[in-house]
């Protein structure tokens, strides 16, 4: 398992693995500082987002709390020609492409069902069916390489696909069919599974009996087990690897071990299938607090830490008010992108609804 | 001066796709065995050999990949045509086509759209083991997000398959096996109809008879047999399942006050039961008689030595005229 940061948060990298230390070159404190911030941003938010739920304005949460090192360095390795095709935990991720996050609170309040726009933010839409979206990843990428645009001299010329999936996923056909198309293509693309230990409450070890890590081999995907909860092994790999699906040297998948602290969405009681101890366990290695002691140990003081949890609360209001101030939607938007080219039975029914509730006008 | 050439159905369907690839370098074709082979049915035949790998491939033997994939290429900004071998095995497929090809227009607010095509042989009359000779078209007409074609003649054939492939719906493109070789003129230059039009193939003035894909030809051989015993049949070759065109279909009804509904698929929550509902709530006034179906039994599809017996022929379709007449 590649390990970069220590749960005490000393950084060391075996030689094995130094292939992976040279992508640290690439980061700078401010990186550094980067990554705790938007850490934290994705825990408060997480905190926040369940309380809306609570309070009953979101119809469901689902938390990622556990998984900030794993979705927050992975996302940071992705470039900025590169498309993010995600499961539908990947808050953290979104933070890291800039995605708007009351666009993903307005879907679990139920105005739309996603809404953003996937070409323009290359972040495409959560996949509620599990594992659905790994073709679709593994179909871009290889229209990717017919566009001929990997393994060009010129990097910004090249692009890679990045596909996330949990451990629960990996039991779905499309998974396995996604790495299959992907070997046998050789298409530009990471697989990045977080295996959070717990689909809802069936344990990883009823979902497979290898490691997922080794999953793809028998398809022709090579792959290897990071430390989830480390922010720097998270980025370096996906770095690694997405840099080789770019030259052409084809899929790749990484197995993040990491644990969902949290419950699989405000809808689940975790308290009937796992016990506290080993939530307890979990929490002792939280990927924030390594990273705090990274930091600290770095001569980073109290005030940046101060900084970041006034940002997280100013966030927090910002968002709880954004949230109240989500109108309707408007019913034509249940009608109007069924199709995108004219279709006389929704254009009919639409127009019956809105004179029959028109009817209703002026009544007491 | 219209260009018209014979071919069969089979023929037009891979000239209708040879143009559509000329036309438009994002159209890809894939499937199992379409490369090299032609694909089983032989539908691809050739343009391996003139477009060359990078435009048509085969694929894994993988319906929801296949599918699946087609998605992300079309994301990409490609027009994939997949086909799936036969329509029996389209349901490792379903999931995609229906939790995700239908929907991501929709779930993407219009940002995505989805030019897909899904060629599918489907119908019986081959003489074929099981899963090889079903008609699962009405669970498809039944998902919004989808078009549904299904031509009947080699012209239809010709045109359609490239307004499917025109069309940034995602559109099921059902293909009557039983008659690929059926041989027809094909009018190079210009298109009969758009692609979601029904068209009334043979007038008549007693009663209506729907049906698509190879039905069609049944249908035609029951109002010539009727004809020679002074019975006018009208049939409307649908050509479009989802969305249907109601209005050709209500005023043939008007016209002739009964209409019977053909179909292979099973006939309990089919194509025909749709239509028997919407011509009972639009044309009610005009009905002398209840509109009624002749379908396939609600039985899994017979073993071939049962299958003449399955399928509805000319003479099941003229035992429901009859009935509807004696109103």
């Amino acid at each position: 398992m590649v390990q970069i940061l220590s749960p005490e948060g000393e950084l060391g990298v075996p030689s094995a693995y130094s292939v992976y230390a040279q992508y640290l070159e690439r980061l700078t404190e401010a990186d550094y500082l980067k990554f705790y911030r938007d850490m934290a941003r994705m825990r408060r938010f997480d905190h926040e987002a369940t309380a809306l739920q609570r309070q009953g304005q979101l119809g469901l949460w689902i938390p990622a709390i556990g998984q900030e090192a794993a979705q927050i360095g992975s996302g940071y390795a992705v470039g900025h020609n590169d498309h993010i095709f995600p499961s539908y935990r990947e808050h953290g991720v979104a933070i890291t492409h800039g995605i708007d996050l009351m666009s993903i609170l307005k879907m679990l309040r139920g105005v739309n069902h996603g809404g953003w726009n996937p070409d323009e933010t290359r972040f495409h839409l959560y996949a509620i069916v599990l594992g659905t979206q790994v073709p679709h990843a593994v179909g871009y990428a290889m229209g990717v390489k017919f566009d001929g645009k990997v393994g060009n001299a010129k990097a910004e010329d090249n692009l890679a696909v990045i596909s996330y999936f949990g451990d629960g996923a990996t039991a779905e056909g499309e998974v396995s069919e996604g790495l299959l198309f992907s070997a046998i293509n050789q298409s530009p693309i990471v697989f990045f599974c977080q295996n959070n230990q717990w689909a809802i409450s069936s344990a990883v070890s009823s979902q497979t009996r290898v490691p997922l890590y080794q999953r793809g081999a028998g398809f022709g995907v090579p792959g290897i087990r990071i430390d989830g909860n480390d922010v720097l092994a998270s980025y370096c790999v996906t770095a690694k690897h997405m840099d080789d699906a770019r030259n052409g040297d084809g899929p790749f998948l990484i197995e993040a071990l990491t644990y969902r602290i949290g419950a699989h969405t405000t809808s689940d009681d975790p308290t009937k299938y796992r016990k506290e101890e080993e939530v307890e366990y979990w929490r002792a290695r939280d990927p924030l607090t390594r990273l705090e002691k990274f930091l600290r140990r770095q001569g980073i003081k109290d005030d940046f830490f101060e900084e970041v949890e006034h940002a997280g609360e100013t966030m927090a209001a910002e968002i709880r008010a954004a949230t109240f101030a989500l109108g309707e939607p408007p019913i034509e938007n249940m009608f109007n992108h069924v199709y995108s080219q004219p279709h006389p039975e929704i254009a009919e029914q639409l127009a019956w609804v809105k004179e029959y509730e028109s009817s209703f006008e002026g009544d007491a | 001066m219209s260009n018209f050439v014979e071919m069969p159905i089979a023929r037009a369907i891979t000239a209708g796709l040879r143009e559509a690839m000329k036309k438009n370098d994002k159209v890809l074709v894939f499937g199992q065995d379409v490369a090299q082979l032609g694909g089983v049915f032989r539908v691809t035949e050739g343009l391996f050999s003139e477009f060359g790998q990078s435009r048509i491939f085969n694929s894994p033997i993988a319906e929801a990949g296949i599918v699946g994939t087609a998605i992300g290429l079309a994301m990409r900004g490609y027009s994939p045509v997949a086909e799936i071998q036969f329509e029996g095995f389209i349901f490792p497929a379903f999931n995609q086509i229906t939790t995700q090809l239908a929907k991501l227009q929709n779930r993407s607010e219009g940002y995505l759209t989805m030019p897909v095509v899904i060629r599918v042989p489907y119908g019986g009359g081959i003489g074929a083991v099981e899963h090889h000779s079903e008609s699962p078209e009405a669970y498809f007409a039944h998902t919004p997000g989808l078009r549904v074609v299904t031509p009947s003649n080699p012209n239809d054939a010709y045109w359609m398959i490239q307004q499917a492939i025109e069309s940034t719906d995602p559109v099921m493109f059902f293909e009557p096996k039983r008659r690929y070789w059926q041989k027809g003129q094909v009018n190079l230059d210009q298109p009969p109809m758009d692609l979601h039009s029904a068209r009334v193939l043979h007038e008549g003035s007693q009663v209506t008879v729907v049906a698509y894909g190879p039905m069609v030809a049944t249908c035609l051989q029951a109002a010539e047999i009727a004809a020679s015993e002074g019975i006018s049949i009208e049939v409307v070759d649908l050509r479009s399942i989802s969305p249907i065109d109601f209005a050709t279909v209500i005023s043939s009804v008007v016209k002739t006050g009964r209409l019977v509904v053909a179909h292979e698929a099973s006939t309990a929550f089919s194509v025909s039961s749709e239509i028997a509902a919407r011509v009972t709530e639009q044309a009610f006034y005009h009905l002398e008689a209840p509109v009624l179906r002749v379908g396939g039994f609600d039985v899994p599809y017979p073993p071939a030595k049962l299958e003449e017996r399955f399928l509805p022929d000319a003479d099941r379709v003229l035992e429901a005229v009859d009935r509807v007449l004696t109103y």
